[in-house]
């Protein structure tokens, strides 16, 4: 046997034994384990899924086994992703540790902080937020002026971010920090990490379109730093800060992909796939009545599996170890304008059952479908914007002329 | 499944790549159409790709190919598309050699795909009847006379039919227009007594023909495949070929954005580099981004067809994916080829034209994006 069908068969089998039965049914929103320091477990299984996975280190697979990384080679995590696709299990653990820090953090960090922070983030212990736009930076990031000045061993930090994914619920912070304000834009900004309990942070939660309320406003008042918090060099921070958004595009760009068979993934119901639940709620036996919506529909499955294959390519082609380049650009705008047409194409197939708001008489399908049509608008502005992604196309990938070098700085 | 290419299909592009920017540029085409060719392809360039083995790409050991499997002639077809390059590829090896390949006894495969691996033999599939693509749509009918058959019919955009020494025709033998049952398919020598070819001189330079057939006697070793039963070989075969097809279309809608990038970076508006300005760039970057999505879905739908996992009904959706949205594609990048580059994009001298003229006519070819979504539907079961 080789090596590799050695490791498939090894892991399957170890799957079998340690996925438990309810971690292989699809998802439910309040079963999604973020872990933290008051992660709670609405499933028990949950909570022993996550352990048997953290012990292997295949929360974070590819991840060095020094920090507590699975320490597998990138054919090896391809084949436990398969492996565990297979049996639908669940992911174990859900967390921008994962997803955006820990990765830049591998890069970029100290083996001390590397030490500090990483096997955390592959057990879970500690629930992260991003502290990047602000009030008057969204677009133009890199305008942002939460301040951070040294006194002797901390920094002292005032301002404010907006859009903190979490920040009500989080334990930590990596944030982007304004420490000179006299050199051009991208050149005075660092990265550092800080603990939300630390005395002068306050969130305050925004209420969306959609009615939840997943974003804050977050406020730093004198707040105290340790200065060994700082992560890469002083005024570097910028070049951190553009690796971490590609990974944070990458993953976002997943919200593109329909899992398995359903487009909303995670449901067995009449609103699992467009399709079904347009020929559901006409009545339609073998073929949808509506031409054009059927026409539609299929435009948009035909372009969700051609992405579907762009994503499996752009991970066959990127070196091992190399993570996501300019190329996570054009996955996060296509996934996200995906995502946004499957809400859209969603809402037509239910018609008038998918534009309930709440009460008696529609399903609690029916009011999700609602809420999550509504949340998926986000998707094209979070992680840098539509345009702004189009803009990195343009500039990086195709190496047009840049617009902003004749605009004043 | 690979989404990327292997070593040697990397090669074989390499080496495909270069043979055609020398060898059949796009200024080939130019002349072929400018001196009206007779035959609307250059036969030493022809018997230059036969020496390359072009022609035994995708075909069986056994039958004198080299089985180097569609992913090969897949990326030798993407570089024919960059230069446009007008050869019998697609009606002789793709489209006739496959049906063959797929329908054709033991002893008819052993007879024809030798020859058309050395280039000894064109031959063209004579399918539609109507102007839009309809493959259950036969009602020219090939009906029993002792142990013989006659054939009657017409057939239009018969690929290469003005050439071809053999045709294959999809007649019916039972059944009702437009039923999947009763459909069956003939071989016969472009000569025989009784049929009538009319050239068509078509937008893109290339040719097809139209065909009538008044009472063209056919033995009864003509029938290729099973009587009545010949649908479903020839629709696999018709999903090889658009692939194929969805693979040459990719080349050419590389050419198209090059030239499209490379004019942003050199045209002066305004004082300023026109690829400076976001109202183009952002074009430019969905376009990219869409000729990504192609890739994908072009490499997958031939990674398919080497993959004896595949099932037919997977296959059939990865050609319809294909080749629904590499026509959506060409038809954007095309259409954009000619606004991005202004007034230069309008005239004859500059070979964006040709792309545009290529680009309806592929898009047409074995069905359109619209063919092909509902097809895909269809298959999907909605």
């Amino acid at each position: 046997m080789s090596a590799v069908s050695e490791f498939q068969a090894s892991t399957r089998a170890w799957l079998e034994q340690n996925c438990p039965a309810s971690m292989r049914t699809p998802m439910v929103q309040e079963e999604i384990v973020w872990g933290g320091r008051n992660a709670t477990f609405a499933n028990p299984d949950s909570k022993l899924w996550l352990q048997r996975m953290a012990e292997k280190g295949w929360t974070c697979p590819g991840w060095p086994a020094e920090y507590g990384g699975g320490g597998l080679d990138k054919e090896q995590t391809i084949i436990l992703s398969q492996e565990l696709a297979r049996i639908n299990a669940r992911p174990a653990l859900t967390s921008f540790g994962i997803s955006m820090l820990g990765p830049v953090l591998l890069e970029y960090a100290s083996h001390q902080q590397k030490m500090a922070f990483i096997p955390q983030i592959v057990r879970g212990e500690i629930r992260w937020c991003q502290g990047y736009s602000e009030p008057g930076a969204g677009s133009d990031l890199a305008s942002l002026g939460t301040r951070a000045e040294l006194q002797g061993d901390y920094y002292l930090i005032n301002g404010s971010k907006v859009w903190t994914s979490y920040a009500d619920k989080a334990d930590w912070i990596f944030c982007l920090v304004r420490t000179d304000t006299e050199v051009p834009k991208h050149s005075g900004i660092s990265f550092i990490l800080f603990d939300m309990a630390s005395e002068g942070v306050s969130t305050r939660p925004i209420q969306l379109i959609s009615g939840s309320s997943p974003f804050c406003e977050t406020f730093f008042d004198d707040v105290k730093v340790p200065a060994g918090n700082l992560v890469g060099r002083l005024n570097e921070g910028w070049t951190i800060a553009k690796r971490l958004l590609q990974h944070e595009r990458t993953m976002i760009s997943s919200f593109g992909l329909a899992s398995g068979q359903s487009d909303r993934g995670g449901t067995t119901s009449t609103v699992a796939s467009i399709e079904g639940a347009a020929m559901h709620y006409r009545g339609d036996t073998d073929k949808l009545s509506d031409p054009v919506l059927r026409d539609q529909i299929a435009q948009f499955k035909i372009d969700s599996e051609a992405f579907a294959y762009t994503s499996q390519r752009s991970v066959e082609e990127s070196k091992q170890g190399q993570g996501p380049n300019a190329t996570s650009s054009m996955l996060k705008n296509y996934g996200c304008e995906l995502n946004k047409r499957r809400y859209e194409l969603l809402l037509r197939a239910i018609g008038s059952q998918g534009l309930g708001w709440e009460g008696e008489g529609f399903n609690p399908e029916e009011l999700q479908v609602t809420r999550e049509w509504l949340r998926s608008k986000a998707n094209s502005i979070e992680g840098g914007t539509s345009e702004v992604q189009l803009n990195i196309i343009a500039k990086r990938v195709l190496g047009l002329p840049d617009i902003l070098s004749m605009s004043k700085r | 499944m690979a989404l990327t290419l292997n070593q040697d299909q990397q090669l074989l592009k390499d080496s495909a790549q270069s043979f055609c920017q020398h060898n059949a540029p796009v200024s080939m085409l130019r002349k072929l159409r400018d001196s009206k060719d007779s035959d609307g392809f250059d036969r030493q360039l022809w018997q230059q790709m036969i020496e390359l083995g072009w022609a035994g790409m995708a075909i069986p050991e056994a039958y004198g190919g080299f089985d180097f499997g569609y992913g090969g002639l897949g990326v030798v077809l993407e570089e024919t598309g960059r230069t446009l390059v007008s050869s019998p590829l697609i009606s002789t090896v793709l489209v006739a050699a496959t049906v063959i390949n797929e329908l054709g006894s033991e002893q008819q495969k052993q007879d024809l795909l030798p020859k058309i691996v050395a280039g000894e033999l064109l031959i063209a599939l004579a399918l539609d009847e109507q102007t839009s693509h309809a493959p259950k749509r036969i009602a020219t009918t090939a009906s029993k006379s002792g142990t013989d058959y006659i054939l009657n019919g017409r057939k239009t955009f018969v690929l290469d039919g003005h050439v071809a020494q053999q045709l294959i025709v999809v007649a019916r033998t039972s059944g009702e227009t437009d039923s999947e049952a009763g459909i069956s398919l003939f071989l016969l020598d472009s000569n025989a007594e009784g049929v009538n070819c009319q050239r068509s001189w078509m937008v893109d330079s290339r040719n097809s023909a139209q065909l009538e057939f008044v009472n063209v006697k056919l033995g009864a070793n003509a029938l290729l495949g099973e009587l009545d039963k010949g649908f479903d070989g020839l629709d696999r075969a018709l999903d090889v070929a658009r692939i194929g097809i969805a693979a040459e279309m990719l080349g050419s809608i590389q050419t198209v954005f090059e030239s499209i990038l490379q004019y942003l970076k050199q045209r002066e508006q305004f004082g300023v580099l026109i690829g400076s300005f976001q109202g183009l760039q952002h074009r430019a970057a969905e376009m990219y981004s869409e000729i990504e999505l192609c890739k994908s879905a072009v490499r997958a739908a031939l990674a398919g067809l080497d993959d004896p996992q595949k099932s037919r009904i997977e296959i059939a959706v990865l050609a319809s994916v294909a080749k629904a949205k590499l026509s959506e594609v060409f038809f954007l990048v095309s259409n954009e080829g000619i606004q991005m580059h202004g007034g230069i994009g309008m005239t004859d001298e500059f070979d964006i034209g040709f792309f545009i003229k290529r680009a309806r006519v592929a898009q047409q070819y074995l069905g359109d994006a619209v063919f092909h979504r509902d097809r895909y539907a269809t298959l999907n079961n909605f």
